[in-house]
Formats: C-alpha cells, sequence, structure tokens
C-alpha cells in the first residue's frame, strides 16, 4: 500500500540515511525513482509512492575538488566532491573519502557510507546524518 | 517552452537611459546608496525625462539579505533613488535577479500598465570575509544535497568544467583564454573592478580554488548597481534620440540541484531562453553583433558560446582560443570585462549586461566600442543554472 504522500520527505529521507539506508520514492503511477523524495511525481504529477532502497554502488559522473570551503567544511579541505550514478540511474552528489585526491577519475566505482550525526549538531536545524562515497 | 509572441524585430519595450555605479570595493557604502549612484547616471543621460513625474514603478534585483542584514530591499531603492511611493518590487533569481527584473519590467510595459517604469540592480558584498560571502552565494544551489555536502558555488562550476574537459577535451589553457580575453577588456572600462591585464601563464598558476577552476577562472566579489528606464517603444524618441530597443526575450528554469540534470555540459534554462528569444526576434545566433554573456566562471562563458548557439557543442573552448571573441573577432563577447573582470555584484550584473549593450548600440562605449554594433544580446544566469534569462536588443 501506498503511505501518504506527506511522508515523502526530505526529513525522512535523512532519517533513513541515520538507519544506513539510502532511499528513494518510487512513483506508483510512472516508476520514476525520485531523490529527493517529494510529494508531487515531476514526470506524472501523481501522489501515490512507496519507498524503494536504492543501490549502494555507482560509477563518478563528474567531480571537483573543494580548496576554498565554506565555514563548515574549512578544517576538511581540500576534500573532493562528486555526483556519482547509482546502478539504477539515480544521480547522487557526495563528499569522497579514502582516495588520494589524484587518483579520481570519471567513471571510478564508488559506494556509499554513512556517518554518524556529530552530536554538536543535535541541538539545531538541520540535524541530517550525512552519507559520502569512498571507491569501491 | 515555444516562444509564442514573434515580433519579427519590432520592440517590445525600448532602454531610453542607463546607468551603473563603479564596480569594486566601495567601503563605507550601503546598498541603497550605492543603487543612488547608479540612478544619477541614468537620471542625468536623460534630461527630457521628469523621474518624479514619469516613472511609474521600480523592479529590482538584490540577491541577498544576509550581506547587510537587510531584507524587503526595494522600497528603501525607490525612496533613494527620489521615487517615494512607486510601486517597488524586488526580483530574486540568485545572479540573474536584475536580468530577470528587466524582463519583469517588459511584461509591466507590454501589457499596457506602464508607460515608464525602471529597472535596478544591487548587491553590497566586499565587507564580508570570503567564507562568508562562500556560504551567501551557495545559498542559489541546493541546500539539502549540495551545500549540505559541502559543495561550493565555484564547487558546482568546477563539476560543469570537469564533465566538460571529460566529455569534449576543453583545456585549463582554453579557460585561461576566457580569462585572459576579459582582463583586457577590463582594462578599457573605467567601471571594471578588474583594470589589470593579465597572461595566459599567471592564469594557470593562480591558486586553486575549486579544481580545475583556479582563482583567475572566477568572478571577485564585488559592490555596484546597475540602473536602466525602459518606456513603451512608441514614446522613446520623447526621451532620446537614440534608445536601445528590446526585441526579443527569453526566460526558462531547471532543476535547482546540478546533480538531478541529464546534462553538466550545458544549461538547457539558458538553451530554452535563447531559443524563445531568438524566436521572438525572428534572429539567428549569427546575427548578433555583441553580447555579454554571463562569465561567473571562465567554464560558464564557454558554455554560454554553446548554448547561444556562437559554436556548436562542444566548440566553446576552441572558440576561446581563437580569438573570435575578441573585441576585433567575429562575434565580440563581453567587451565591458564580463563578470570576470568587470565584477560580478550579484543582483546588479543582469541590468549591468543591458547597461553595456546599451552603450555599445549607441555608440557610447569608448575604448571598447565594437565596429557598427546593431544587434545585441544578453545572458544572465542564476546559481548553476536554475534560472537563465536573454534579451535580444537593436539600434533604435
Amino acid at each position: 500500500m501506498a503511505e501518504q504522500p506527506q511522508n515523502f520527505t526530505i526529513e525522512q529521507f535523512y532519517r533513513y540515511v541515520g538507519q544506513k539506508k539510502l532511499m528513494g520514492g518510487k512513483c506508483l503511477n510512472c516508476g520514476k525513482i525520485h531523490l529527493p523524495p517529494r510529494p508531487l511525481c515531476d514526470k506524472c504529477l501523481s501522489t501515490r509512492f512507496k519507498w524503494v532502497e536504492l543501490p549502494q554502488t555507482g560509477i563518478l559522473l563528474t567531480y571537483t575538488i573543494i580548496h576554498v570551503a565554506p565555514t563548515q567544511f574549512q578544517g576538511m579541505a581540500p576534500y573532493a566532491v562528486g555526483i556519482v550514478q547509482l546502478e539504477n540511474g539515480v544521480r547522487v552528489p557526495g563528499i569522497i573519502r579514502k582516495t588520494s585526491l589524484d587518483s579520481l577519475k570519471v567513471g571510478m566505482k564508488l559506494k556509499v557510507e554513512f556517518e554518524e550525526t556529530p552530536t554538536s549538531q543535535m541541538q539545531q536545524w538541520p540535524h541530517w546524518p550525512r552519507y559520502h562515497f569512498v571507491p569501491c | 517552452m515555444e516562444g509564442k509572441l514573434v515580433l519579427k524585430g519590432k520592440p517590445i519595450a525600448s532602454i531610453v537611459s542607463a546607468g551603473q555605479s563603479k564596480f569594486g570595493k566601495l567601503e563605507g557604502l550601503y546598498a541603497r546608496e550605492i543603487f543612488a549612484q547608479a540612478v544619477k547616471e541614468a537620471y542625468e543621460r536623460c534630461p527630457s525625462l521628469d523621474p518624479k513625474k514619469d516613472i511609474e514603478a521600480l523592479f529590482i534585483g538584490h540577491m541577498g539579505e544576509s550581506y547587510e542584514h537587510q531584507g524587503h530591499t526595494a522600497a528603501a531603492a525607490a525612496d533613494w533613488a527620489g521615487l517615494l511611493h512607486v510601486p517597488a518590487v524586488r526580483i530574486e533569481t540568485a545572479c540573474s535577479s536584475s536580468g530577470v527584473a528587466l524582463r519583469t519590467a517588459v511584461f509591466a510595459i507590454a501589457s499596457g500598465l506602464c508607460d515608464v517604469v525602471m529597472v535596478g540592480g544591487v548587491e553590497k558584498m566586499t565587507h564580508r570575509s570570503t567564507p562568508e560571502v562562500t556560504e551567501f552565494l551557495a545559498m542559489a544551489s541546493d541546500f539539502p544535497f549540495e551545500q549540505w555536502h559541502g559543495i561550493t558555488f565555484p564547487g558546482l562550476f568546477a563539476l560543469m568544467a570537469t564533465a566538460h574537459m571529460y566529455r569534449y577535451g576543453t583545456t585549463e589553457l582554453q579557460l585561461a583564454h576566457v580569462a585572459v580575453k576579459n582582463h583586457y577588456n577590463g582594462c578599457l572600462n573605467p567601471k571594471a573592478q578588474m583594470q589589470k591585464e593579465i597572461t595566459l601563464e599567471q592564469a594557470l598558476s593562480s591558486r586553486v580554488i575549486a579544481w580545475p577552476l583556479r582563482l583567475f577562472d572566477c568572478s571577485p566579489i564585488t559592490d555596484g548597481a546597475s540602473c536602466l528606464i525602459l518606456t513603451r517603444p512608441e514614446i522613446a524618441k520623447k526621451y532620446t534620440d537614440t534608445p536601445v530597443h528590446i526585441i526579443g526575450t527569453g526566460q526558462a528554469s531547471d532543476t535547482i540541484g546540478l546533480y538531478e540534470r541529464e546534462d553538466f555540459t550545458s544549461l538547457k534554462a539558458a538553451k530554452l531562453a535563447a531559443k524563445q528569444a531568438y524566436e521572438m526576434a525572428g534572429l539567428k545566433p549569427e546575427d548578433i553583433d555583441v553580447a555579454e554573456v554571463h562569465d561567473c566562471f571562465t567554464i560558464a562563458e564557454i558554455i554560454a558560446y554553446e548554448d547561444l548557439g556562437f559554436c556548436k557543442p562542444g566548440e566553446g573552448g576552441r572558440l576561446a582560443e581563437s580569438g573570435e571573441t575578441t573585441l576585433k573577432g567575429r562575434i565580440p563577447i563581453n567587451p565591458s570585462g564580463g563578470l570576470k573582470a568587470k565584477g560580478h555584484p550579484v543582483g546588479a550584473t543582469g541590468a549591468a549586461q543591458a547597461y553595456e549593450i546599451f552603450l555599445q548600440l549607441t555608440g557610447q562605449a569608448d575604448k571598447r566600442q565594437v565596429d557598427d554594433a546593431e544587434i545585441g544580446l544578453t545572458h544572465n544566469v542564476g546559481g548553476s543554472g536554475a534560472t537563465a534569462t536573454v534579451h535580444i536588443y537593436k539600434r533604435g
């Protein structure tokens, strides 16, 4: 049975990330898988969805190495971020860790890893746990 | 998304005057004070305009409340322009705010509700630290999936650059050619922030901001304002002998997140906006004599060449190094110095592009004047391409 459309939220996506799951909202009418999930399918305007677990591996479509970072990420710079296409075609952006920055290549295989929410962040919005990518 | 109105060169609105503040680090000024400088120039250029009597509305582009802890900026800007009590509306579409303000003003004129309106744009940025500005600019990108994962604004364009390099073989040297050209043009523009020529070697050895983009691939942090006076085409000659007519306008949107788009090497919104504007004007890319394009980063200018049809997809890098987009080339791009050298006070940029085309088509661009410029184009992009607007202009 389809859940209520109001459940297909970014907040709920990140609650799943906290449970070490990468989940998308699948439209029960046209089959499009949404990441982030949304309450109204942009393709067919349906409001009927179900949660589906997304594959945790994919290929790197493009990347950059951030040297000048926003305040919150300054301690990490330089760091790599990329856009990954999961095995079912869904695209996800994220930080790439555990690799030397000059060994990155478009087309390389990556997998998802999940992070704990830092306790320092639990007090303020948003307290979303993060995922990141590492080489397979 | 097809263009519906085909005007074949018939004007939809006319620019009768324009002004721009100096772009750069304007210390000790508040945004509305900088805006007043641009307004003053527009008034001075057009002695037959009686601003208090004639101007019926203000549409102003302004992106960020964070810089000056100030929202609700349109009413204050109208007041500082000497237009207290006119309806004043702030338009926010990130870096395309005043390009879209111009288009909104065209709607006001074309509807018949207004005869004369002001278009403005302003941003005051340089009093903030670089990390703060980096954070404020990133607000134009998706928060939950891009900002939250440490992706900066240069980072988004770097993701496009990497994709363009892998797909088409575009090189860092080709990116540097855009920076060198725009710095050269900036030297000829007394209002530009950067008035210093650079070499290819300097561009290629500057520090990395978001690989493959270096310092000289990025537009600077800038304070500045711009202003246009728009009228119904039928009454333009009442205000000036040399109006510039708007003969094409287009705008489109796209996903806020870059990652959701099919193609990272092109901006679909810009292509759609260009198609609408070309169709309305009944013109083709080869009819354009001069263009101001949104080079927030060098790769963005290369992608703009392709999206606007000045070359085929994938050939933008080669067009950049060919010299054909220099002042004396086949299609001069960014004679003002572009965002890269003139500076990029985000909310002011779109109307400042139109200001440059106004000068070019009325023969007032001095040392950077493009010979016999009759048809001009502006291309203004918001964020990583979730908004784009294109306008086409004709000498009156």
